[in-house]
C-alpha cells in the first residue's frame, strides 16, 4: 500500500440513523488520483458511508456520527467548515441520472454560475463534457433539453456537470446500476481518464465492474468494514473469507 | 370453429363483471345529477339576466332605478379588493410554504403549525369577517376601506394558498435538490433555480384557485361593513368600496322583481370573471405539465 497522505480519511467513523448504526467503527483512507471502489451487498451501509464524506447525509433528518473524516488532514465536520465549500471540492453523481429539467448547456454552466468560477462559461462546458465523453454526440444540440437524452447521456451528462465544478474528488453511488452494458462499458473507460486528474470514490454492487476499474477495493458488510486492499489482492488473495465468499459469488 | 372452455367465462366472472358495470353506471350517474343540477342552476341565472348585461349595466353606478342600475362600482371595487388580497396575500403565503417546506426542521412546532393551517382553511369565512371587523375595522383604525376588506380576505385565503403552495413544493423530487446542493450550491440558491420554476405551475394555479373564492366571498365583507349603496370608485386603498357579491346580495334582498334579473345579470359578470380566472390555472397547468 502506498505511503501518500490519504485526500480523505474515515478515522473510526460510525453513522447512525437515529440509534440504529449503519456504518459502524470504519477506518477507511482514499487515496489521491485513485479510483476506490466499495463494494458489498445490499443495505450493508455503502452509499451511507459515501455520502458522508460530501456532507449530504446533513439533509438527511436524525443521521449523526462519531468518529472523524480527515480531508487533507483537516476535519470535514469542524464547526468552522462550510459543507457548501466541501461539496465544491468532492463532487457527486448519483445512483439515478438527476439532471435538472433545463437544456444540457445549463445543466453543466449552472455549478460553475453560481459558484463565479473564474475562466469562458463555454470553454468550461465543451471541457466538461468532453472529460465525460458526451461532446461528439450532444455538440450540435446544446440547447435541447437535457431530458430528451438517453439514459446513459443523461448519467454521463451528470458527471460533466460534476467535473465542471473540477473538484478534486468525486464520489459516485452506483453510477450503473441503471444503464445498459454498453453505456456501463462507456462510463468505465471513461473512469480510467478521469483518474488522471481526479480522486474517485466508486461504490458498486457489480463486483465486476469494482474489479475492472478500481485500484482498491473496501468490503463492507452490515456496517463493518470487512477488508480493504489493492483490488488485485482483494479480488485474487482475499484475506478474510467472508470477502472471498462474496467476491466469488457465494453469497450476496 | 370451437371455443377453447376454459376462455369462456365463468360464473364467478360474470358477477364480478357486473358489480363492475354497476359501479360504472354509478359513478355516471352521480356525476349527471350533479351536471344536470348546476345546469338548471345556470339555465335559470342566464334566462332572468342575460338581458340587463350590457355596456350601459357595466359602466353604470346602482340606481334606485332598475333601468338605469349598473355594476360599476361594485365592479371596480371586486378589482381594488382583489389586486390588494393578492398583493398581501400572494407573496406571504408563498413565503410561508417555501419556509415550511425548503427550510423548517421537522418536528413537532412545525407539525403543530402546519395542522393549524389545515385547520384555518376550513374556518368558516364569517369567523374570518369577525376577526377583520375587530382586529382592521375597529383596533386599527382602517374603517370601511378597501385595505381592511383586502387583509380580511388575505387572511381567508392564505391557508388555501399556503397548502397550495407546499403540495407543489412537496411535489418536486428530492434528487433534484440532491443534485444542486451537490454542486456546492446554497439552500436558496437550490429554491431559486430549481426548486420555485419546477413548483411553479401547481403554486399559480393554487394562488388563482384562491383568489377566486376571494372574488365570490360575501359574507366577510358583510361582517367588516362594506357599502351596499355606493355611488363613487374608490380612489385609494383607504377609500370605502362595495363589490360584486354585496350588490348581488343587495339586489336580490328587494322586494321588486326587475332587481332579482339586475342581481342574476350582477351574477353572471361574477361568473365570467371567475371562468376568467380558471380558465387561466388551466392554461397555466397545461403549459407547465408541457414544458
Amino acid at each position: 500500500m502506498s505511503d501518500a497522505v490519504p485526500i480523505l480519511n474515515a478515522l473510526d467513523l460510525s453513522i447512525a440513523y437515529g440509534k440504529d448504526d449503519a456504518v459502524k467503527n470504519v477506518t477507511l483512507p482514499i487515496l489521491e488520483k485513485k479510483i476506490t471502489a466499495i463494494i458489498g451487498p445490499s443495505g450493508c451501509g455503502k452509499s451511507t458511508f459515501l455520502r458522508s464524506l460530501n456532507r449530504m447525509n446533513d439533509f438527511i433528518d436524525g443521521v449523526s456520527h462519531r468518529g472523524q473524516i480527515l480531508y487533507r488532514g483537516s476535519d470535514l465536520y469542524a464547526e468552522n467548515v462550510d459543507p457548501v465549500e466541501a461539496r465544491l471540492r468532492i463532487g457527486m453523481v448519483f445512483q439515478k441520472a438527476n439532471p435538472f429539467p433545463k437544456s444540457i448547456y445549463r445543466n453543466v454552466a449552472w455549478g460553475p454560475g453560481i459558484n463565479k468560477l473564474p475562466g469562458d462559461p463555454n470553454e468550461r462546458v465543451e471541457t466538461a463534457l468532453k472529460q465525460a465523453a458526451l461532446w461528439d454526440e450532444v455538440s450540435d444540440r446544446l440547447n435541447d433539453s437535457a431530458l430528451n437524452l438517453s439514459g446513459g447521456q443523461q448519467q454521463r451528462l451528470c458527471i460533466a456537470r460534476a467535473l465542471a465544478m473540477e473538484p478534486e474528488i468525486i464520489l459516485m453511488d452506483e453510477p450503473c446500476s441503471a444503464l445498459d452494458p454498453v453505456s456501463t462499458a462507456r462510463i468505465e473507460d471513461l473512469l480510467f481518464e478521469l483518474k488522471k486528474k481526479f480522486t474517485i470514490v466508486i461504490v458498486t454492487h457489480n463486483m465486476q465492474q469494482a474489479a475492472r476499474v478500481s485500484d482498491y477495493t473496501a468490503f463492507l458488510e452490515n456496517g463493518v468494514l470487512i477488508e480493504y486492499g489493492e483490488t488485485d489482492q482483494v479480488f485474487t488473495r482475499p484475506k478474510e473469507t467472508r470477502t472471498e465468499e462474496y467476491v466469488t459469488g457465494r453469497f450476496g | 370453429m370451437t371455443t377453447n372452455k376454459d376462455l369462456v367465462t365463468s360464473q364467478r366472472l360474470r358477477q364480478r363483471q357486473a358489480k363492475a358495470t354497476f359501479f360504472k353506471y354509478f359513478c355516471i350517474a352521480v356525476t349527471g345529477s350533479a351536471v344536470l343540477i348546476l345546469g338548471i342552476l345556470l339555465y335559470q341565472i342566464i334566462s332572468d339576466g342575460y338581458r340587463w348585461v350590457d355596456w350601459q349595466f357595466m359602466t353604470s353606478y346602482p340606481s334606485r332605478f332598475p333601468e338605469k342600475a349598473g355594476i360599476l362600482s361594485a365592479f371596480v371595487g371586486t378589482l381594488w379588493l382583489v389586486s390588494l388580497t393578492a398583493l398581501l396575500a400572494i407573496p406571504t403565503g408563498v413565503l410561508a410554504a417555501i419556509y415550511l417546506e425548503e427550510y423548517a426542521p421537522k418536528n413537532r412546532w412545525t407539525q403543530l403549525i402546519e395542522v393549524n393551517i389545515a385547520n384555518l382553511a376550513g374556518v368558516p369565512s364569517i369567523v374570518f369577517g369577525i376577526l377583520g371587523l375587530a382586529l382592521f375595522v375597529r383596533f386599527m383604525g382602517l374603517n370601511r376601506s378597501v385595505i381592511a376588506g383586502a387583509m380580511t380576505m388575505s387572511l381567508l385565503i392564505l391557508p388555501v394558498i399556503i397548502i397550495a403552495a407546499k403540495e407543489a413544493i412537496r411535489a418536486i423530487p428530492n434528487s433534484l435538490r440532491q443534485a444542486a446542493f451537490a454542486l456546492g450550491a446554497t439552500r436558496w440558491q437550490v429554491v431559486r433555480a430549481h426548486v420555485l420554476p419546477a413548483a411553479l405551475p401547481g403554486i399559480l394555479t393554487g394562488i388563482i384557485l384562491a383568489l377566486s373564492r376571494a372574488i365570490g366571498e360575501t359574507a366577510p365583507l358583510i361582517m367588516i361593513g362594506a357599502l351596499t349603496y355606493v355611488a363613487f370608485l374608490p380612489e385609494s386603498p383607504m377609500d370605502e368600496f362595495t363589490a360584486l357579491p354585496i350588490q348581488i346580495f343587495n339586489w336580490t334582498a328587494r322586494p321588486q322583481e326587475t332587481f332579482h334579473e339586475l342581481a342574476a345579470g350582477g351574477i353572471i359578470v361574477l361568473l365570467g370573471v371567475l371562468l376568467l380566472m380558471n380558465a387561466l390555472a388551466v392554461y397555466i397547468r397545461y403549459r407547465g405539465s408541457k414544458s
